[in-house]
């Protein structure tokens, strides 16, 4: 009863070509079946994320474990807030990070759970750099 | 009943078959002949309907599976075709889905009857806990069948409650994987839904017959807890009974039709009329309200993995109750203080049921919170002690004593305890509606639509006029792809002819092929064809419309609702109310301001409404003064366009809403003189026995 054959081929790796997201831009695309934010970061919003006290974090993780170094402005998220799996909407809530309407979870910039019933940040799926304009997600 | 009986039938066709089968026999000693209380009240009618309402939902299941596709691309559209085309369709998916919420309102009744009457303690605790067995099987059964329909509601109260699961440690997401069958809630997840769909049933009805076979072994328990000592305590099962269980069946079955015939739609959630999209989460997601209570439970508790602990929790601490409460005395009719406690207990659930559809903000969270603890303090604190230091009443000798001794009403405690249940449910079933937080945008104005009411028709000419609205205005854009050309001619529609049908249909070009060298052609439409699209395809949709997509129509005043607040959804069960839809369908048509209030900001593309929530929507102002011209002299105003499209968008809804409520009459008719008859054969039958 586990996923067949088909199922886990359409899950396979997915390539992405980054070069159309501006700066301050986001994209949503789904890969096996899960929505990802793909967030090209401005300056602002990479310090905003760095400036915080790790330590006082509800899930403590420093935003560099969660981007790849060298790429630090693209910001790879899977948009399922880990309370109850609803879609959190991007450049929302305190943090201009992403807010969850259905029960109020509120992320930062890093995709880190700063406000609400949400227990962890927002899950990284596998990815790394094919190119610096390219993704291979999987 | 222990042991063969040693009933002889008649007929020697029968004996024949007795002597390799006993069955007659087992029918006979279990109910024509078997002993019972003499003193049962109405609250012992509920497992007979509950056994009939376990029938009900196999057979217009059993049909109703014989034309659904469990496909995630099929699945909503074979829904709406088997309650548009099939014959009678509309009527079997109206007793499914009310039948699922009827047998919840019976089962809960059974199990506070139980509780209230002690009717799980010794030697009844077997029976107590199949009983709770049943009722995981009926929970599981209803959230895998309320996924099928792959509405928005269906997909992502999947997700969530599957998401349940990850809360178990190591192998909680194996566990989601599983379930899933893929990488989240897809075709995979429905298509096991449905075949484990079909099947728990039939293992409800396996437990049902262990549950009643541990009944039989101990007997039935009675309104005043003292076990049958001699035959005078007991009648035989039939007639008396029997007849009893059909006077109750059949007063069970007016509420049924009450929902089925009149409000198809209340107990549910509009949501669930918008079919599925992972991409988009509903503001509120609530599950049906049977489900409520459990779910305020696990949303009180702020951590994951505790909450879904209390949530399962919450039911199986029933399982422990025989030895959670270990008082000799059965009925809370003999114990003042636990009587007292029932009933507040009551008053929690309902509680904690309306909790369950709020929105968990403010005041909600504290009360949910508050309300778990006492739901759990009942169990494992009030009975407990209670046992200890209650002082109870003194129990009758026997039921013939307690019988001859009861003086005034018995039947009225009845009837006002159902009064009050029955102004709870409407609340918690009204309560759903709550969720939809009317968050920044104002209530409709409520109209007189021809439509409402026990008796309402649909305005023929409203109809037709409506269509040219959507045919001159709307169909640039949205699509009505649910109905069909041959639709406008039939009974409860447009009125119009099949030969004017035709002549509609082939106005339009419909695309057609493979032709016999591979191409795709175009055709003049015909009358089996549907209302074409406007657009090939979602994403052409958003790219012509701004990024956002245009519904289709066909279903619009279904899928849409506002909060019709406390006490409203109570009234509203009375009143038949359930023009939510069309109220705001017209409200939104007519509620573009020029004008934006202080203080609003709209972002640049979008239009201010009074209606919309959160107020900027991206359709621009889509009907003026004058804009469509009017055959048959009706003012060409933005009003009368708002009622007449609306009024023909109810009709695309549900076509066959007239058939729902002149056959709901003709039922209601017959139940009445049916329920009048029963009544008095019971009355005859039990003439000798009170």
């Amino acid at each position: 009863m586990n996923p067949d054959a088909s199922t886990i081929a359409a899950g396979a790796p997915i390539e992405v070509d980054l070069s159309p997201i501006a700066e301050g831009q986001d994209i949503k695309m789904f890969w096996r079946g899960k929505p990802i934010y793909i967030s090209h970061r401005t300056k602002k919003q990479i310090e905003e994320a760095r400036a915080v006290n790790v330590a006082s974090l509800p899930d403590p993780q420093t935003d560099e474990a969660r981007v790849k170094s060298g790429h630090e402005q693209w910001l790879v998220v899977i948009g399922i807030c880990t309370h109850l799996g609803c879609i959190p909407i991007a450049h929302e809530g305190s943090y201009d990070g992403f807010f969850c309407p259905c029960h109020g979870s509120v992320y930062d910039t890093s995709g880190r759970i700063r406000q609400g019933p949400a227990p962890l940040n927002l899950a990284v799926p596998p990815y790394q750099f094919v190119s610096d304009t390219k993704i291979q997600i999987g | 009943m222990s042991g063969p009986s040693d009933y002889q039938p008649s007929n020697p066709a029968l004996q024949w078959i007795e002597r390799r089968l006993p069955i007659f026999g087992l029918i006979h000693s279990s109910f024509v002949a078997y002993p019972t209380p003499r003193n049962l009240n109405y609250w012992w009618t509920f497992g007979a309907i509950l056994s009939f309402m376990l029938g009900m939902q196999i057979l217009t299941g059993v049909i109703l599976a014989m034309h659904y596709t469990p496909n995630a691309d099929l699945a909503f559209k074979s829904v709406e075709l088997i309650v548009r085309d099939v014959n009678y369709g509309w009527l079997l998916r109206n007793m499914h889905a009310v039948g699922a919420s009827m047998f919840f309102v019976a089962v809960y009744v059974h199990m506070f009857r139980g509780l209230y009457y002690g009717s799980y303690k010794e030697p009844r605790e077997v029976l107590w806990i199949l009983g709770v067995i049943i009722y995981l099987l009926m929970m599981a059964t209803g959230f895998m069948g309320y996924v099928l329909p792959w509405g928005q509601m269906s997909f992502w109260g999947a997700t969530v409650i599957t998401n349940l699961f990850s809360a178990v440690p190591y192998v909680g997401e194996s566990i989601v994987t599983l379930l899933w069958g893929g990488y989240s809630v897809g075709n995979p997840t429905l298509n096991r839904f449905f075949s484990l769909h079909y099947l728990l049933p039939f293992v409800i009805a396996g437990v049902v017959v262990l549950h009643v076979w541990a009944l039989h072994v101990a007997g039935q328990n009675n309104p005043d807890g003292v076990e049958p000592k001699t035959e005078k305590d007991t009648v035989p099962f039939t007639p008396h009974a029997t007849i009893k269980d059909m006077f109750g069946v059949a007063c069970f079955l007016l509420l049924y039709a009450w929902f089925i015939f009149y409000m198809p739609n209340y107990l549910g959630d509009a949501d669930n009329y918008i079919p599925a999209n992972p991409g988009v989460t509903p503001p509120h997601i609530v599950p049906e309200w049977y489900y409520l209570p459990f779910y305020a439970i696990l949303r009180s508790i702020p951590n994951k993995l505790a909450g879904v602990v209390a949530m399962f929790g919450a039911i199986i601490i029933l399982c422990f109750l025989p030895w959670l409460d270990s008082a000799k005395t059965r009925s809370s009719k003999y114990r003042p203080l636990a009587k007292q406690f029932f009933w507040i207990f009551v008053a929690v659930c309902i509680l904690l049921g309306y909790l369950g559809a709020q929105p968990p903000e403010g005041i909600y969270v504290i009360a949910g919170r508050v309300l778990t603890v006492c739901y759990f303090a009942y169990f494992l604190i009030v009975l407990p002690l209670l046992a200890r230091i209650e002082k109870p009443r003194p129990v009758p000798n026997s039921i013939s004593d307690a019988v001859l001794a009861k003086t005034g009403s018995r039947s009225t405690p009845m009837v006002s305890t159902a009064i009050v249940l029955a102004l709870a449910g409407s609340l918690f079933a009204g309560s759903i509606d709550s969720a939809k937080a009317s968050e920044g945008s104002d209530t409709p104005p409520g109209n007189k639509w021809s439509f409402s009411g026990p008796f309402g028709t649909f305005d023929r000419g409203a109809l037709q006029r409506g269509l040219k609205v959507y045919k001159e205005v709307c169909s640039s854009c949205h699509g009505l792809s649910y109905v069909a050309f041959r639709n406008l001619a039939e009974a409860g529609g447009p009125g119009y002819s099949v030969a004017q049908a035709s002549a509609f249909a082939s106005e339009y070009k419909v695309k057609d092929g493979p032709n016999d060298a591979g191409d795709m052609f175009e055709r003049p439409g015909r009358p089996a064809d549907y209302f074409p699209s406007p657009f090939p395809n979602e994403q052409a949709a958003r790219a012509a419309n701004g990024g956002a997509a245009p519904p289709d129509l066909s279903l619009i005043t279904k899928a849409r609702s506002y909060k019709r607040g406390f006490p409203w959804f109570i009234f509203d069960v009375f009143t038949q109310y359930q023009e939510q839809g069309p109220d705001y369908v017209a409200a939104l048509l007519q509620g573009y301001e020029e004008k934006v209030p202080e203080g609003v900001t709209i972002p640049e593309g979008s239009y201010y409404n009074k209606y919309f929530p959160g107020h900027a929507i991206k359709m621009p102002k889509p009907i003026s003064d004058g804009q469509v011209t009017y055959d048959d002299g009706s003012p060409t105003t933005v009003a009368q366009y708002a009622k007449d499209v609306t009024t023909f968008l109810m009709w695309t809804a549900e076509p066959h809403m007239e058939a729902r409520k002149s056959l709901g009459f003709q039922v209601f008719v017959f139940l009445i003189i049916f329920v009048g008859l029963m009544y008095f054969t019971k009355k005859k039958v039990w003439a000798d026995s009170h």
